[in-house]
């Protein structure tokens, strides 16, 4: 199949998952949730005056209108206005995207590099001590709560040791560190954990094919065929293990953002989530799934330019 | 042949004639596994004291006040007392009927999702797998803390929200799984054979090609199950978790409070609780993929 149409074919897929994702979205949110205008108004409201409301909010409309609504805020990212903060929501996106990436993108690159060395590390001695020992540490890591990590680390290094800001955000460029510092820190530990396990089994996987027996016989060294030949041919399921994770990059940290008071998109969310802003929480899962859908295109293109062997079957 | 057969010693003839299944290989390494079976020991104890809390016959008196508020850790008290005066170790204990029951819940539900449309898109091909295909897609988009929390929402809070919001958002993985495995297995002769002498979808389906995919339903079971246990915590945190009873979930959400007036006892007893299940189950998980993945098999 000629890769154009391939690539053409992958992007028109991504209108009836889009609209499959507004429709999951607007049964939940629009259909089979607790009336919005009575957490709005409390208990006291009268019938009017939620009728009123609802007429507001546009709530009383058809389902498809709705519908349409709710398609329509994915293309244009006009999601109507917060219920609790009366804020613009695409105005709050913008104002916690740059928070978040302050803390998603150190903490991203900090761990993979981590990671994939350790992981080459740990393939160099498969089998050995230093590996079966590395692979236990991380299961284990992988084993505790994350917000374990979070409660612990805010409370010895923070606010014990005094070593790092406890909670709080400044905007501007070298402002933003130390408040960022220590979450960067508790990302890296929990995701090298699982990051380490998955690069192992990728390296492994490669190191078991006939190239590599190969190479052996011809006199190459160890070394030489981890980083030339390994690496190389591994380098496919890092790439899209790496792309897919950076939607979750833009949506920010949830528990990290909100513990230590970062006013990221994560902290909206959480927000939104406990005082039932219901436009706020369908903008959030739109915008997510929207930036989801984006960057599997891109890693299903990226995989087929990559490697000739998908182009070829 | 006769020859060589009759020179070989009686236990050695054994393995020539006799070869072994899938399931028996699988079983002979995991047992020489000594990291599995200690995995394998630590959830039955877990198991075992799920079920004998589930029974009131341990930690039934979690509720009684043994002691004043935030009691450090002592002999009379291993892991101290909570904010009102409660044994913490109790509480522990308690929160393990909690913990498993979420995750064998979470798991089977999962299971069965997962397998059941896995299994019929992968069969029929076509339009029922477009249209499932689609679906799974659809709904992996959305980020699974928005689903969580629309379901509490739907569902009130409560032990049956957690279970269905738990088990209704982690079946993908396994379906996804399934659906490639059953599309490679389809056209298979045993199956034409099964077709042949007039087994229908059901049959072939069923009887025939699930036998051989089961070992990713019980990787993916040890997974999920843990995956459950880890996310009782989040919900929590969020406030859509368990109500009314000790769970370790609550335990740790309780820390964000306690820990700036030192009371780490419960964080430390909730966290290490976890800990040995959440890698038992982990350890267990990798143990049976080496012992049940064909592909990985003399690496």
């Amino acid at each position: 199949m000629n890769i154009y149409i391939y690539i053409f074919r992958r992007l028109l897929y991504v209108i009836p998952v889009l609209l499959g994702v507004c429709l999951i979205i607007y049964v939940l949110f629009n259909l089979v949730s607790p009336d919005p205008t009575m957490i709005m108004l409390g208990k006291h409201a009268t019938a009017e005056q939620m009728a009123e409301l609802r007429h507001e909010l546009g709530l009383d409309r058809s389902w498809l209108l709705q519908y349409f609504d709710v398609v329509k805020s994915a293309f244009t990212f006009d999601f109507g206005r917060s219920y609790s903060t009366k804020q613009l929501i695409s105005e709050m996106i913008m104002q916690g995207a740059i928070p978040s990436l302050t803390l998603t993108i150190p903490g991203f690159v900090l761990a993979t590099m981590i990671a994939i060395s350790i992981s080459l590390l740990v393939s160099f001695y498969r089998g050995k001590f230093l590996d079966k020992s590395i692979v236990f540490l991380c299961v284990t890591m992988v084993s505790i709560s994350s917000l374990a990590y979070i409660l612990f680390g805010q409370w010895f290094f923070a606010y014990k040791l005094g070593v790092f800001e406890i909670s709080g955000y400044e905007y501007g460029f070298p402002y933003f560190i130390p408040y960022v510092l220590l979450p960067i820190l508790i990302w890296v530990l929990l995701s090298v954990g699982p990051d380490v396990r998955f690069y192992r089994t990728i390296i492994l996987d490669e190191i078991y094919q006939d190239y590599v027996r190969t190479a052996r016989a011809k006199g190459l060294g160890e070394t030489t065929i981890l980083f030339k030949h390994v690496l190389k041919n591994a380098m496919i399921p890092i790439i899209t293990y790496l792309v897919i994770q950076i939607p979750f990059l833009i949506l920010g940290a949830l528990l990290l953002e909100s513990f230590f008071g970062i006013p990221g998109l994560g902290g909206i969310t959480l927000t939104a989530i406990n005082s039932s802003d219901f436009p706020v929480i369908k903008a959030m899962a739109i915008l997510s799934a929207v930036a989801y859908i984006i960057f599997s295109v891109i890693t299903d293109v990226l995989y087929t330019l990559v490697d000739p062997r998908v182009r070829l079957s | 042949m006769e020859t060589i057969q009759a020179t070989l010693p009686a236990a050695q003839q054994e393995t020539v004639q006799k070869s072994k299944s899938l399931w028996q290989h699988a079983f002979g390494s995991l047992i020489k596994d000594k990291m599995a079976l200690t995995a394998l020991l630590v959830v039955v104890i877990y198991a075992v004291v799920a079920i004998l809390t589930g029974l009131g016959l341990v930690a039934g008196d979690w509720a009684v006040e043994v002691g004043t508020s935030y009691e450090a850790p002592s002999w009379s008290h291993i892991f101290g007392t909570d904010i009102f005066g409660r044994s913490v170790l109790a509480k522990t204990i308690k929160g393990a009927e909690i913990a498993m029951s979420i995750g064998l819940s979470t798991a089977i539900l999962s299971m069965i999702i997962g397998v059941f449309f896995g299994a019929i898109a992968g069969y029929f091909g076509g339009k029922v797998d477009e249209i499932i295909v689609w679906f799974y897609t659809t709904f992996s988009s959305i980020p699974s803390i928005m689903l969580l929390v629309s379901i509490t929402f739907i569902l009130g809070k409560g032990l049956l929200a957690v279970y269905l919001a738990l088990g209704l958002t982690s079946w993908v993985s396994l379906c996804r799984l399934i659906r490639g495995e059953v599309i490679r297995h389809k056209d298979r002769e045993y199956v034409q054979a099964a077709g042949a002498i007039g087994g229908g979808h059901a049959r072939k389906l069923f009887i025939h090609i699930l036998p051989n995919v089961l070992h990713i339903v019980i990787i993916n079971f040890s997974l999920q199950f843990q995956i459950a246990i880890k996310s009782e915590v989040i919900l929590s945190y969020l406030g859509l978790g368990v109500q009314g009873r000790p769970s370790w979930g609550t335990m740790i959400d309780d820390a964000k409070l306690e820990l700036a007036r030192g009371v780490w006892w419960q964080l430390a007893a909730a966290t290490l609780a976890m800990l040995f299940i959440v890698l038992a189950f982990n350890l267990l998980g990798d143990a049976l993929r080496d012992a049940l993945d064909p592909k990985l098999k003399g690496k």
